[in-house]
């Protein structure tokens, strides 16, 4: 069962996304919908699986039910291996101790036995908060050839963003000799992916260390990278050019689906060479009505459209009723939209019901108001919910 | 009562010699993204069949790689599962030696090991040339309430001649014993059960019945073999009153396709609580509509993208309609493409296609203008 891996990835995917609010009180962030028919811990699987990394531990905590169900032996992602694939480490009971996750570095920590037996030299340490597409082998290589002990994936952000991410400060060689978490007067513009290879040993050293700490939060961002860099650690930055991002917001989230639109747009996922694979629902294709009218769009299997749809992005199953207008919007699995309801600035949750000529949402393209309605939640006809309100799944039991 | 499913793969490949030429009827692209065996398949899988053998004859490649080892249809099992059963050619000195079959008894014969390892009570025999959802529980409760050996699934069709054989026709009691088995001829106009191909028959019966095939030298299954011991067994008709279409030419093809813009056919195909109708999953990413499409009254798959106008119309998975394109009344299999301000109109696609800017092809809806695979125009 256990034959040796050159790279094991460690995928954390406990946290809570207390941002989301009502998107993430069923479920943890990595299991929120995104993109029309994926969830976000979708991308992260994709780029293990697209970039040769079979072995990936998946981390889980917060809800873990839907997350547990949803990875389920690994199969959409070809991650269900004879040796390795992709395995669910739940926080466990041990010999002398039993705790859940402390922080992300505990979490690795608590589960190097898992990296142990697969005998790897290097551990890709991963988040399911992010959207983009990363080839890990190249940051492999890169890691490899500069025979670090830490890579550290970065992107470049304007100067004016810089203060919300970890930000690191390089040489000409890209070896970091700063590393400033969320700086008031940032010195660098190089923000950290969140994205880590370590060499095993070394990892393993450092875990150890900061477990003994008791003042410790037991965080990468906070100890174990500060740590290492102190002590002189051959540690590298890997620059990343491309799309990504952190959805960690409702207005981040809704920008990223709408990321989505256009012939050219901002991201694209219908890329033949890096596909990003999803469990399936099994649903007859779209149908789109004799007065529906979609434009700007991306629409899923399952759908029926018999009302008009712009600048939006649709779920699995979702039925847009005569009349009713959906406009900069998302919409996820198996919502109704009743005859003459307008929706616009809003991301409707999983199995939401709206009833007829309501009117969901603000007027003007402000990402800051977005309207959010929780997983379940039923509207009564003729109901008005304004720009910005988010209602949880409580409301079903009104009807 | 346990079953096992058999599935002839092969058998219709003449009705649609345009389609054919490269696949099986079973592999034939239908209504957006599935294959005309998924719906086969599907109904056996939700009827907890979960053993089933496909029986193919020639040019089974495009079958093999849909299938897969049939874990799309949950029938990637330890025992059990769905096998592909490639065709069973003898030894030169054996009665039908050194050739492919020819007839459903020939198959039968070349799967004999198959049916013979099986240890279910009965096989739900079926081909792949009709298309419906059809709860098969009904039916095998049906067989075994009646005490039957072979139930017939029927549905009432309205004939209009055509060529001889070209259906089998069930003759029943009101209680459903059957009185006799004959084949439509050109004279054949008026409403008459039609047997579907599917046939719930008893293992052993049905292992003794092409022994018999082989001694008396029978060609055709339910005209000579079944019908000649129809006296001294027991059959019954089933009557299936859902949505059914039988696709015998490019024609009706095109007819069933069409059909499924309509929401009851939908409804009844894919909307059956408990019983979904499963295909192989591509992983493309959801359909984009860009600024300027649009799109009615259309069945569309994930993986378009849609520029230009599409109308009564059906796009599988990967196909784009580029900018001042027009498709009206139109099937584009899989990854089909048109250039910019293509008019298409009574057009079947099939996979691959690419049609090149400014062109306008038209058909007529009893006479579709079918472009083959990979062609460009």
């Amino acid at each position: 069962m256990f034959k040796k891996k050159e790279c094991v990835a460690m995928l954390l995917a406990g946290g809570q996304g207390s941002r989301l609010y009502a998107l993430t009180q069923k479920v943890a962030k990595p299991a929120v919908p995104f993109g029309g028919k994926y969830r976000i811990i979708d991308f992260p699987l994709s780029n293990c699986t697209n970039s040769g990394i079979d072995t990936v531990g998946v981390l889980t905590q917060y809800q873990p039910m839907l997350l547990n169900e949803y990875i389920g032996n690994g199969l959409p992602w070809d991650l269900d291996r004879t040796y390795g694939g992709v395995k669910i480490l739940p926080p466990y009971q041990g010999t002398h101790s039993a705790d859940w996750y402390k922080g992300t570095a505990n979490a690795i920590y608590q589960n190097m036995q898992f990296i142990d037996r697969y005998d790897a030299e290097y551990v890709l340490i991963l988040s399911g908060d992010h959207i983009y597409k990363m080839d890990y082998a190249k940051m492999l290589k890169f890691h490899k050839a500069n025979n670090a002990d830490c890579t550290i994936a970065v992107l470049d952000v304007p100067i004016e963003e810089a203060s919300r991410f970890g930000i690191l400060s390089v040489d000409d060689e890209q070896k970091i000799f700063k590393f400033s978490e969320k700086p008031k007067n940032p010195d660098s513009t190089k923000a950290s992916m969140g994205i880590y290879i370590f060499t095993k040993s070394k990892l393993a050293e450092y875990l150890n260390a900061d477990a003994a700490d008791p003042e410790s939060s037991n965080d990468f961002g906070k100890n174990i990278i500060p740590n290492m860099l102190k002590a002189g650690e051959r540690m590298y930055a890997y620059e990343f050019e491309g799309y990504w991002k952190d959805v960690g917001t409702i207005s981040s989230l809704w920008e990223a689906n709408m990321d989505l639109l256009g012939q050219a747009p901002t991201f694209s996922l219908a890329d033949e060479k890096w596909r990003i694979y999803t469990r399936h629902q099994v649903l007859a294709p779209q149908y789109i009505g004799n007065d529906g009218e979609v434009e700007n769009s991306i629409i899923s299997e399952g759908c029926e459209i018999y009302g008009t749809v712009k600048n939006s992005v649709l779920f699995p199953g979702v039925k847009v009723m005569p009349g009713a207008v959906v406009r900069d919007s998302v919409v996820m699995s198996g919502t109704v939209i009743g005859e003459g309801t307008e929706l616009s600035y809003a991301l409707i949750d999983t199995d939401v019901e709206i009833g007829k000529n309501c009117r969901i949402g603000g007027e003007v393209g402000n990402s800051e108001d977005i309207t959010v309605l929780g997983e379940g939640t039923v509207i009564a006809d003729g109901e008005k919910i304004e720009a910005g309100v988010m209602i949880p799944e409580l409301r079903k039991d009104k009807k | 009562m346990t079953a096992a499913g058999l599935i002839f793969s092969n058998i219709h490949d003449r009705s649609i010699p345009e389609m054919t030429a490269e696949r099986t009827m079973a592999s034939i692209p239908f209504g957006g993204r599935y294959r005309l065996v998924d719906f086969t398949l599907s109904n056996m899988v939700n009827s907890g069949i979960d053993k089933v053998g496909i029986i193919t004859h020639n040019n089974y490649r495009s079958l093999m790689d849909h299938i897969g080892n049939g874990k799309d249809w949950d029938l990637a099992r330890r025992s059990g599962g769905v096998r592909i059963l490639p065709p069973y050619v003898s030894a030169s000195d054996s009665p039908i030696g050194g050739k492919l079959y020819t007839n459903r008894l020939e198959a039968m014969l070349g799967a004999i090991d198959y049916i013979n390892h099986c240890d279910e009570d009965v096989m739900v025999l079926s081909d792949c040339d009709d298309i419906c959802n059809i709860d098969l529980n009904a039916v095998l409760d049906n067989h075994e309430e009646t005490g039957a050996d072979v139930t017939f699934v029927t549905k009432k069709m309205e004939l209009d001649g055509g060529k001889a054989g070209a259906h089998t026709i069930i003759v029943a009691n009101e209680d459903g014993t059957v009185k006799e088995i004959v084949d439509s001829s050109p004279m054949t106009r008026g409403e008459y059960d039609v047997c579907t191909n599917i046939v719930v028959i008893n293992r052993g019966f049905l292992v003794s019945l092409l022994h018999s095939a082989v001694s008396y030298g029978w060609k055709n299954f339910y005209t000579e073999a079944l019908a000649s011991v129809l006296a001294s067994s027991k059959m019954v008709a089933y009557n299936f009153d859902g949505y059914y279409a039988e696709i015998g030419d490019l024609a009706s093809y095109y007819a069933a396709n069409m059909q499924i813009l309509c929401g009851d056919v939908r409804s009844e195909l894919f909307g059956e609580k408990n019983r979904p109708v499963y295909t192989k999953v591509r992983n493309s990413a959801p359909t984009k509509y860009v600024d300027g499409a649009k799109v009615k009254n259309s069945v569309i798959a994930d993986g378009c993208v849609i520029e230009g106008t599409v109308e009564n119309s059906i796009l599988f998975r990967g196909v784009r309609v580029r900018k001042g394109t027009v498709v009206k009344n139109s099937i584009m299999l899989q990854d089909s493409v048109t250039g910019e301000n293509v008019t298409l109109n009574c057009v079947i696609t099939d996979k691959n296609v690419t049609i090149r800017d400014d062109v306008t092809l038209s058909g007529h809806e009893t006479q579709p203008f079918y472009i083959s695979k990979g062609k460009m125009i």
